[in-house]
């Protein structure tokens, strides 16, 4: 080409459609974007070595703060590796409230994105709508752990707190609210001419793509491939709960959508089966202040998919080495797949639609020219 | 005196998150949605820095995204005002030791108000925003 034929358009760090600071730099030929550059690294904090200089008890609460929307995941998933390195056994009642609260996450979670992907389809109604029912989950949040957002209540051998039956009430009486409330999103995202207009074969992922990009979570689901590590790899009380894992062959944001809407159906289910077998006794153990050298892997199905924590420790009360790796890093190749051949007005949804939270993903940071802190980069990259 | 009443009456705001949890985030724009609502105060969140006039920042500064607060700051008009949302952006705690964090948002930008939490309930956010508004009108230029 004698001339340059396409338009470089940058996207980000400050930008209406994120909520979180990301980069990415679009190539656009008139209309359509012929590439795209992601640049990830913005919130990259360094908690993988805050955590290798705090000890376990300690480390818990940063593992809480890698996320605020999955943090009872990245909680479940650092204790999970941790008591594995120590070697002490969490009791069954305990098992039993971390799987209740991780579905009550999954279902704020996934009622936060379908607000989101409903705003950013124009779509406002929806979002409000979504939002207000979000609350009911917060409230009882708050209820059970104190905290709307950040809960704390996943610590070394247990549970903070239990669930007791005046509580489990409260909690079958708002899934019954919640219930009627998913029922009519369904209803909205099916025969809604608007949402579906903005979401069928938007962002398309076809399943041999998703596959070999190692997509995870809804973003794989809602291209037809049944993967969850719930089913395929359970953890905690996943194995004694009866539920589907929901995939949908649509491959667009609209499956995605769709999907994201059943497993909150599920996930109801899933809570109210928990409630009423919830095995008495103690629920939670002491846990030694050491952990004897070792490594281990942990996996969790977060709200975004799977994240999976890795921990070796060398005998003393901090881990040598401690790394996270957070769904939607795993997405990003899809999503850069996904952006390919899609007009400008539709960038906004499909990178709602892999429902990204950078600030569990940035995990790395580039030094170049073996400058060690200061300003990473160079100010036309910003 | 009149300026600064119509002012106070539809401030803009605009969201930074400069590397928080999302935690904040979230409640943040739980305070826009129905339950708490804050457009009842007038307060509209819009996405350029150029309409707004308080910036509405979370999380703690790390060392990539200090330049771009700067500049967002930089690109709003004056009078502009900085609200700082949660613990992480009132002191970068708890990765205030963190390799490449730098600090809290007033280490690169000056803050008008601090909200302290982890998160911030929304009634302490709308708290903040109202007290800033207080000021903005009880103040004699």
């Amino acid at each position: 080409m004698g001339y340059a034929s396409t338009v470089k358009m940058p996207f980000g760090p400050q930008h209406p459609a994120l909520k979180e600071p990301e980069h990415f730099l679009f190539e656009l030929d008139g209309d359509t974007v012929v590439g795209v550059t992601p640049r990830i690294g913005y919130v990259h904090r360094g908690i993988e070595k805050a955590l290798e200089l705090s000890t376990y008890g300690h480390g818990l609460y940063l593992a809480e703060r890698i996320c605020g929307i999955c943090t009872v995941a990245h909680t479940c998933c650092y204790t999970q590796a941790i008591e594995e390195l120590m070697g002490i056994e969490v009791p069954p009642r305990a098992k039993y409230i971390r799987t209740i609260m991780s579905e009550l996450e999954r279902l704020h979670s996934h009622s936060l994105w379908v607000g989101l992907v409903a705003h950013e389809a124009g779509f406002d109604t929806l979002f409000m709508y979504a939002w207000r029912d979000r609350e009911a989950i917060l409230s009882l949040f708050q209820e059970i752990t104190g905290g709307r957002v950040l809960h704390a209540i996943n610590t070394l051998g247990g549970v903070r707190r239990d669930i007791s039956p005046e509580l489990a009430d409260k909690i079958r009486c708002t899934m019954e609210y919640f219930e009627g409330r998913v029922k009519d999103y369904r209803r909205i995202i099916r025969t809604e001419p608007t949402f579906l207009k903005r979401t069928r074969d938007v962002g398309v992922l076809k399943p041999s793509d998703a596959a070999k990009l190692d997509a995870v979570g809804p973003t794989l689901r809602g291209s037809g491939i049944k993967e969850d590590v719930r089913r395929d790899d359970p953890y905690i009380a996943y194995d004694e709960m009866p539920f589907n894992v929901i995939s949908s062959d649509g491959c667009d944001v609209f499956a995605r959508t769709e999907v994201r809407v059943e497993e909150m159906m599920e996930s109801i289910g899933i809570i109210r089966y928990a409630l009423d077998r919830m095995p008495a006794g103690v629920f939670r153990v002491r846990a030694p202040r050491n952990a004897p050298a070792g490594e281990c892997v942990s996996r969790v199905e977060a709200p975004r998919g799977e994240d999976m924590h890795f921990a070796r420790s060398d005998g003393t009360a901090k881990p040598e080495r401690y790394k996270v790796r957070a769904p939607t890093l795993a997405n990003i190749p899809a999503l850069c797949r996904m952006l390919v051949g899609i007009h400008v007005a539709d960038i906004p949804i499909i990178l709602a639609g892999i429902d990204p939270c950078f600030s569990c993903m940035d995990r790395m940071v580039v030094v170049r020219g073996g400058r060690a802190s200061g300003t990473l980069q160079s100010k036309r990259d910003v | 005196m009149v300026v600064n009443w119509a002012r106070s009456g539809s401030p803009w705001l605009i969201h930074f998150n400069t590397g928080g949890c999302n935690g904040c985030d979230i409640e943040f724009v739980a305070a826009v949605t129905p339950v708490y609502d804050v457009e009842r105060f007038g307060i509209k969140l819009q996405g350029s820095p150029r309409h707004a006039d308080i910036l509405a920042a979370t999380g703690p500064v790390t060392s990539q995204i200090a330049q771009s607060l700067r500049r967002v700051y930089d690109q709003m008009p004056s009078p502009k005002f900085v609200v700082a949302l949660g613990t992480c952006a009132v002191s970068g705690a708890p990765f205030r030791n963190c390799y490449s964090i730098q600090g809290g948002i007033d280490s690169v930008i000056p803050v008008d108000v601090y909200v302290p939490g982890c998160p911030p309930r929304p009634e302490a956010m709308i708290d903040g925003i109202a007290k800033l508004l207080q000021r903005i009108r009880g103040a004699k230029k």
